[in-house]
């Protein structure tokens, strides 16, 4: 199955979205306003933005990992938390967060587990997640005994193993190099394309965001907000002619412009950046 | 066959330093034949150990009922740490205050409350001497399980929420699976405290088929011999206690750095 | 409509006031004196106070006046003489047989300290030193010391040597591994940054690797005061040292039938003994580790 497969109904959808976070010294600090956002189902969405436009806050407000101070969540068409309870979607993060102590088979199994399945159809299943990302010789390795980037794969066969709706992707090559990268890339495409799944991509990189997406949502940071949505009408299936095409290096030129044209105001913030990495440690607790 | 030969080239100098300080102590022993009254050679430790094993000094027997009263207070102390540290990590305002008195109270020497547990629990008991053992054993436990229930990956945590996971399921799967390292190195440390523990309540007072009393009595009737081949045991003791719960950690977390053969240091 | 806005936890390690820290160890002193005093209700021996005489209405048999005494009647034969007719209350006795113990601790723990950190210096220079011998320093620690303690003293004498060996002995242990770890510590990137100014290993050795080594230094001299006072208490056992805490010890566990709070009070000093080392290395690792994130963990 090649080609758009784009259809209007909206799969996430963000109205009127605001998120504050308080700071410790008792400010309060805008991370996004006026959020409104569709995607439809079966698309390929980029987000992209400078640190602290609050890309990643998004794609949480989306997972019901974080909740807005205002403004309407709905994922899969239900409320956004009863969408995470229904395990409408799968996670892939920066780092691969593997749990040490599982091999491969066993971290792809963990989602499963948690729902009780019954043992047959649950290994049949796992099989099957390590055909797709390509690794189904390495079931019985430990974490440490695989590279970045098969470490990667196997969170993405973690995350689809419930067959979720969407797929919310933080940055998931962000830590490999430019050449596993593209491989990867490569990878996720053929994934998107065999699944049907709607992913939803953080990333920093341009170059990255135009190859993979249908769309590339444009942010900017203080407060964080929508600038532009980029179209990429580059054709279907995407290879190494892609990332040579005129048409990839004028889309890419589009979305650095669009995204140079949102600073505006100064330069780019950090604060919210930091923010969000104390959120995300402050869950220890 | 190659892999033990491998093993064999890696422990070579250790090897070596073991069988030459033998050899250079059992000569120096014979050879100038110093202080050989208090530090005899290994070749009549050898003879006393086999003389004494079952008779005289009773050192079987005796080995016997030390680590009984260490493994019980190894096994009460372990048990006590681990249902101290489930109760706290469930509580994080518990855990600021146990936190910073287990520290404190850490810091007391507990040897000093050996005469004091053998008042209460009978000097003749064994479990005045499991007492002390299961109360030196029971803060590295208590203290590790607790850090390895609660240093937990944020993103360890905020996987299980994406999939919509219990407190139950984050508690099984990731806070024990965590925490089990940390247990194994409590363990470790536990198993030298509990035969300190029970050795350090046994010479308090005690039956006296036990190795702490074989050793202050033998030492007190000036037989040395038998003093050091009662220490030897002891150490044996300690080495296999201690090489028993290396061996646990091989089966039960093969994918551990300390266990993947990185440098333990 | 609008939610508040989310919290955000500091960043760092949450910052505890000194007085809270201080409120924390009041509200376990007073609730160990509560517990202990509770535990008298049911230890069956009457309380009797000046005429006054209460009888409590269980017996359980290990917490009456011989198993736990009375706070106060501690507290009363603390302040009192240490024996009869004398001008010294044993409080003020004991502390002086802490000191004497703490002096012979902290040779054996400076001793220890240094021994230890030479060690660590040569097996991470040399490998063929560290597979040597590490397994030996590893296995010496699965032995109980305190069998050892009486040969020790027979072998040095009866004096303050063979305490101060023994306090060596199980200091130099932690210190040993812990040393390992922090000199291998440094980024790889920035050995060969100093490798890169051709730095000799001397150079590299205390310009890196040492003071990246400081945080592991301190966590196990914080085990090793303790442990230090451990081996001269039992130290002081079998050699029959009389001017230290651990002749007091076993002194008044001889007595106890006649007076025990007299061996609690001994114990209550060690404890205090013990404490206050441990306090003071962790005031001199606030000083020098003062700024460096790793000196905030406990």
């Amino acid at each position: 199955m090649t080609g758009e497969r784009v259809t209007d109904v909206p799969v996430v959808s963000l109205a009127g979205v605001d998120k504050d976070f308080a700071l410790p010294g008792g400010a309060t600090m805008t991370a996004l306003t006026g959020i409104d956002l569709d995607l439809r189902r079966g698309e390929f969405v980029s987000l992209i933005g400078p640190s602290g436009c609050g890309k990643s806050t998004l794609l949480r407000l989306i997972g019901d990992l974080t909740q807005p101070s205002a403004g309407v969540v709905t994922v899969n068409g239900k409320p956004a938390p009863q969408a995470r309870l229904d395990r409408d979607y799968g996670m892939v993060f920066q780092a691969p967060v593997l749990f040490d102590w599982r091999t491969v088979e066993e971290n792809v199994r963990l989602p499963l587990e948690l729902t009780g399945q019954e043992r047959t159809a649950r290994d049949a299943r796992v099989a099957e997640m390590l055909e797709l990302v390509e690794l189904p010789d390495f079931a019985r390795h430990y974490p440490y005994q695989l590279s970045g980037g098969m470490q990667q794969r196997v969170a993405i066969a973690r995350a689809l193993t419930f067959s979720p709706a969407i797929l919310l992707m933080d940055e998931p090559f962000g830590a490999l190099d430019e050449m596993t990268r593209e491989r990867m890339n490569s990878e996720v495409l053929r994934i998107w394309e065999q699944t049907g799944i709607t992913v939803v991509f953080v990333t920093h990189s341009i170059p990255e965001a135009v190859f993979l997406s249908s769309r590339v949502v444009v942010m900017s940071a203080r407060p964080g907000r929508i600038t532009r949505i980029v179209e990429v009408d580059l054709p279907r299936p995407r290879g190494v002619e892609t990332r040579e095409s005129r048409r990839y290096f004028e889309m890419v030129t589009q979305v650095r412009e669009a995204l140079r044209s949102g600073e505006g105001s100064g330069t780019s913030d950090d604060s919210l950046a930091s923010i969000e990495r104390a959120e995300a440690e402050g869950l220890t607790g | 066959m190659k892999r033990a030969f491998a093993i064999l080239r890696h422990n070579a100098p250790a090897i070596i330093v073991l069988v030459g300080g033998i050899a250079l102590w059992e000569a120096v022993i014979r050879g100038l034949a110093i202080r050989a009254f208090i530090l005899p050679a290994p070749s009549s430790i050898a003879r006393a150990l086999g003389e004494n094993w079952t008779t005289g000094y009773q050192i079987l027997p005796a080995a016997q009922a030390t680590l009984q009263e260490a493994g019980g207070g190894l096994i009460a102390g372990a048990l006590l740490g681990l249902a101290v540290a489930f109760a706290v990590a469930r509580y994080p305002s518990a855990r600021d205050i146990v936190l910073p008195v287990g520290i404190a109270v850490n810091a007391i020497p507990i040897v000093a409350f050996a005469p004091l547990a053998n008042q209460w629990f009978g000097s003749q008991s064994v479990y005045s001497k499991m007492a002390i053992s299961a109360a030196l054993v029971f803060f590295p436990i208590m203290i590790n399980v607790l850090r390895g229930l609660t240093s937990v990956n944020a993103s360890s945590l905020e996987l299980m929420r994406s999939y919509a996971g219990s407190e139950m399921a984050v508690l099984t799967k990731v806070r024990i699976p965590n925490a089990l390292p940390f247990f194994l190195t409590g363990l470790k440390i536990g198993t030298t405290l509990s035969l300190i523990g029970a050795v350090v309540g046994e010479y308090f007072g005690g039956l006296n088929v036990a190795l702490g009393r074989v050793v202050v009595e033998s030492a007190s009737t000036l037989s040395f011999e038998v003093t050091w081949a009662a220490i030897a045991v002891v150490s044996a003791v300690g080495i296999v206690m201690y090489l028993a719960v290396l061996a646990a950690e091989r089966v039960l977390i093969p994918w551990h750095p300390s266990v993947r053969g990185e440098r333990v240091a | 409509m609008r939610r508040s806005p989310e919290v955000i936890p500091a960043a760092g390690p949450p910052v505890r006031s000194r007085l809270g820290r201080a409120r924390i160890y009041l509200l376990f002193v007073v609730g160990l004196l509560v517990v202990w005093e509770a535990a008298k209700f049911i230890g069956g021996d009457p309380w009797r106070y000046f005429g006054w005489e209460w009888r409590p209405p269980l017996k359980f048999n290990v917490l009456n006046d011989q198993g736990l005494p009375h706070v106060w009647d501690i507290v009363g034969t603390m302040i009192g003489p240490y024996r009869r007719n004398a001008d010294q209350s044993l409080f003020v006795y004991l502390l002086l047989k802490a000191l004497y113990t703490w002096r012979e601790a902290a040779i054996g723990f400076v001793l220890g300290g240094a021994l230890g950190m030479a060690l660590a210096a040569a097996f991470v220079h040399s490998q063929l030193l560290e597979r040597a011998f590490v397994p030996y320093v590893v296995a010496s620690q699965t032995i109980p010391i305190v069998a050892l303690a009486p040969m020790i003293v027979f072998f040095f004498g009866n004096n303050v040597l063979s305490v101060v060996i023994i306090a060596t002995y199980l200091t130099f242990f932690p210190v040993t591994i812990a040393m390992i770890r922090g000199l291998r510590s440094p980024d790889p990137r920035a050995l060969e940054l100093m490798r890169s100014f051709a730095a000799s290993r001397r150079t590299i050795l205390w310009k890196l690797r040492l003071p990246a080594s400081l945080p592991y230094l301190f966590t196990a001299l914080k085990i090793t005061a303790t442990a230090s006072i451990v081996g001269a208490i039992i130290g002081e056992g079998p050699g029959a040292i009389q001017g230290g805490l651990g002749w007091s010890i076993i002194e008044f566990n001889q007595q106890y039938i006649t007076n025990p709070s007299k061996l609690w009070g001994a114990i209550f000093v060690a404890a205090l003994l013990g404490v206050s080392f441990y306090s003071l290395v962790r005031l001199v690792e606030l000083r020098v580790l003062r700024g460096r994130p790793e000196a905030s963990a406990g």
